[in-house]
Parts: structure tokens; sequence; C-alpha cells
């Protein structure tokens, strides 16, 4: 990891999540969670949207709460300060698309054991202030979520001929048979190696005139 | 249900949790240490055993924690506060009374205790055997299936990595990226055993 620069620009923020450090290909970090609802891009973007805020306002709160927080009970705080906005998700959810709720199952639960909100509040949040943390926080989870819909949306076209459950030209029609390992759970397995290795490919090759 | 049927159906739900509905392969949980762990067989098996052990107990615990003290309160909504307090409460005893008792355990295992706190698998059990409001016997019967199928997976990939680890891999696939769609093959694989629970 990159030692800390004393003042990084919102801008520096944003490409280290995005691009340079992003959390599923330069880490492969917190996929468990997520992988799973990545067989429908609607699915995908609810759960997505419920990650950002978790780590972004977690890491935010971890950051406000850094000099207050005993050192040995750190992890201990911090957990509960993700689960604490996980509930808030599901409650939300729970009140306004409780279908969408069930569809997820344990998964908007399992934001709280994600190895990325904890290892970005432990990371960041605990040794920047509140505002740099909330940014890290707000791209780390949206370099995420972009390879996410990548791998859903791939998914959902290959597998089911629909795109956020509306029909695809072509995809849909007889015309193409459908791929139907790829919204088993092998096909997320597979579409998510294949993300790694191009986008692996394309950093190699970025890095490489550097030498 | 008589007592009969709920150990059948527990085996039958124990079965099913090792193979076909595997915790790793079917349903992505623990991905992370399965990943990260997995290049070599001893700490693989290490890992393995002490999810096996606290996923099982971790399960019941939260089962009893749940319907005795949240249904009752009706607070169903703060399980998720109250089962990661109770495993990570759970692995910091656990690992207090290995180093106390057995450091030869504790130097197998001691390095992986912290690491479970944190694994999707342990709290991902708990939440499923909420959802699918299984009773007390095929909550056990369920614990145990998942911590050995989780245990069999990494295994196998261990034991697959290794062999790798000689071998000629694109630069961009290395690591992490091979590691996946070896997973993507042995889910496949797992899902082939189906056929044996079809029906049920």
């Amino acid at each position: 990891m990159s030692p800390a620069t004393p003042t990084p620009r919102a801008k520096d923020i944003a490409l280290q999540g995005l691009w340079r450090e992003n959390p599923i290909f330069g880490q492969v970090l917190g996929i468990c969670s997520t992988l799973a609802v990545t067989n429908l891009v609607l699915n995908t973007v609810v759960m997505c949207v419920g990650l950002v805020f978790t780590l972004s306002l977690s890491s935010a709160t971890v950051s406000i709460l850094r000099t207050l927080t005993p050192r040995n009970i750190r992890m201990m705080v911090e957990t509960l300060i993700i689960a604490f906005y996980v509930i808030i998700v599901d409650v939300l959810l729970g009140a306004y698309w409780p279908a969408m709720r069930s569809n997820l199952g344990p998964y908007i639960g399992l934001i709280i054991t994600n190895c990325i909100v904890m290892g970005r509040c432990e990371a960041y949040g605990n040794s920047n202030p509140p505002g740099r943390a909330f940014l890290d926080g707000f791209f780390m989870a949206l370099g995420y979520s972009v390879i996410l819909l990548i791998v859903a949306t791939f998914r959902e076209i290959l597998g089911l001929g629909t795109f956020a459950g509306l029909a695809v030209p072509f995809f849909a029609s007889p015309a193409w048979d459908k791929w139907i390992i790829m919204v088993t759970p092998p096909g997320a397995f597979f579409m998510l190696a294949i993300v790694v290795w191009v986008f692996r490919s394309i950093q190699q090759r970025k890095e490489e005139p550097a030498k | 249900m008589s007592l009969g049927a709920e150990v059948s159906q527990a085996l039958i739900v124990c079965v099913a949790a090792i193979f076909t509905q595997n915790i790793l392969l079917a349903y992505f949980l623990g991905l992370c240490p399965f990943i990260g762990v997995s290049r070599e067989i001893k700490a693989a098996f290490g890992l393995g055993l002490a999810v096996i052990f606290v996923l099982t107990c971790t399960v019941l615990l939260n089962w009893l924690a749940y319907h005795y003290v949240l249904v009752p309160l009706g607070l169903e909504f703060f399980r998720f506060i109250l089962f990661i307090i109770i495993i990570a409460a759970f692995v910091q005893f656990v690992e207090m009374v290995v180093e106390r008792y057995s450091p030869f355990l504790y130097q197998q295992l001691g390095v992986f205790l912290p690491l479970i706190t944190v694994n999707c698998a342990i709290m991902g059990a708990s939440l499923f055997m909420v959802i699918r409001d299984y009773s007390f016997i095929v909550t056990i019967g369920y614990g145990l299936g998942s911590g050995v199928g989780w245990f069999l997976a990494i295994m196998a990939m261990a034991g697959i990595r290794q062999r790798l680890a000689t071998d000629r891999i694109p630069r961009g696939l290395q690591g992490p990226g091979i590691t996946l769609i070896i997973a993507g093959l042995m889910a496949m694989a797992f899902i082939g055993f189906s056929g044996v629970l079809q029906g049920r």
C-alpha cells in the first residue's frame, strides 16, 4: 500500500478507489457477500447502493470517533458502527421494498462481515479526518460496485437474455441459446475471474512502460 | 415433528449443506480467506478445522439467542448486531481457552481464530438458519454440514493450488484469477451431487 501523502486531493482518492487499488481486481477482497446477487442486475444495484451507503458513512463515523476509541476494543467498535448502518439499510429495505429484501436473503446482513468495509475503516478511516474517510469509503465502494455491475450485466444477458428484467434484442430471442450456467454459481466464479484477468492485464500493460 | 423425523431431516440438511448447497461454492460465503489462505495445505487444514468448530457452535448459540431472546422481545431486526457480538465473543473465548490449555492446538489454530470473526461463512450460516426457520436439531446438522463443506472445499483448493505453483499461468490470471476459475469448476462438480438429493 502506498505511504500516506500529506493531503491527497479528492481526485486522487477517487482514482485510487476506482482504479489503482480497486477492491476487487486490486485486492480481491470482499467479494463473498455480493457475488451471490450478481445473477440479476437489479439485485446487484440495490446491494451496491447498500454497500456504498454503509462503507462511506461507517468509514466517516470511525474517523470521527477515532480519538475517543480505546485501541484494544477498536475492532469491536468498528464492527458495531458498521452493523448499525447495515441495520438501517435492512430496515429501510424491509419497509419500502420487502420483495427485494427477501430476494437478497442474508446478503444484506453480510455486508457487516464484508472484508472491504472493515478493511477500509481500519486502514483509512482510523487514521484520516472524516471528510477524506467518507470520500475514500465512497469511491472504494463505487469501484467495487462498478466491477460487480459488469459481472451482473454479462451474467444476466448471457444467462437469461434480459437486462434488469427488460428483454435484450437478440439475446432474448430463440436464436440465442441461453447459457443457463451463467446464472448458476459457477458462472459467477468464471465471470469474475475473467473480469479480474482483463483488468489486471490492462493494469500490468500500463505499468510496464514506466519501468 | 417427531424426534425421529427431525433427526432424519437434520441428516438430509447436513448432506445438502456439504455438497449441493455448499456454503462456499453455492453461496459464495467465506471467499476471502478461501482465496487468501488456500495457498498451502497445512494452513488450509488449520483454518478449515477452526471453521467447522466455530461455525457449528455459533450457529447453535445464535439459534438460542434468536429464539429465546430476540423473538420474545420482538427485536428481530437487532439480530445482525447480536450475532456478530456472539461470534466475536465466542471466538475470543475459544482463543483464550485454547491458549491456556492446549499450546499445541493454539500453535496450529491460533493465527486463524481472529480471522474467523470476519469470515462471512460464520455469519452467513446464522442468517440462513433464521431465514430458513430451522429447528434446533436441524440446525445442528446444518451447522456441522456447512462447516464440513467449507473445509472440504478449501482443502481441495489448497491441493490443486500446490500443483499449480509450478504451472505457467497468464500473468493477469495469477493468484486470485486462477483460483476463481478453479472454484467455478469445483462448483460445477458439487452441483453434480444434486441428483443424490432430488425429490427431497
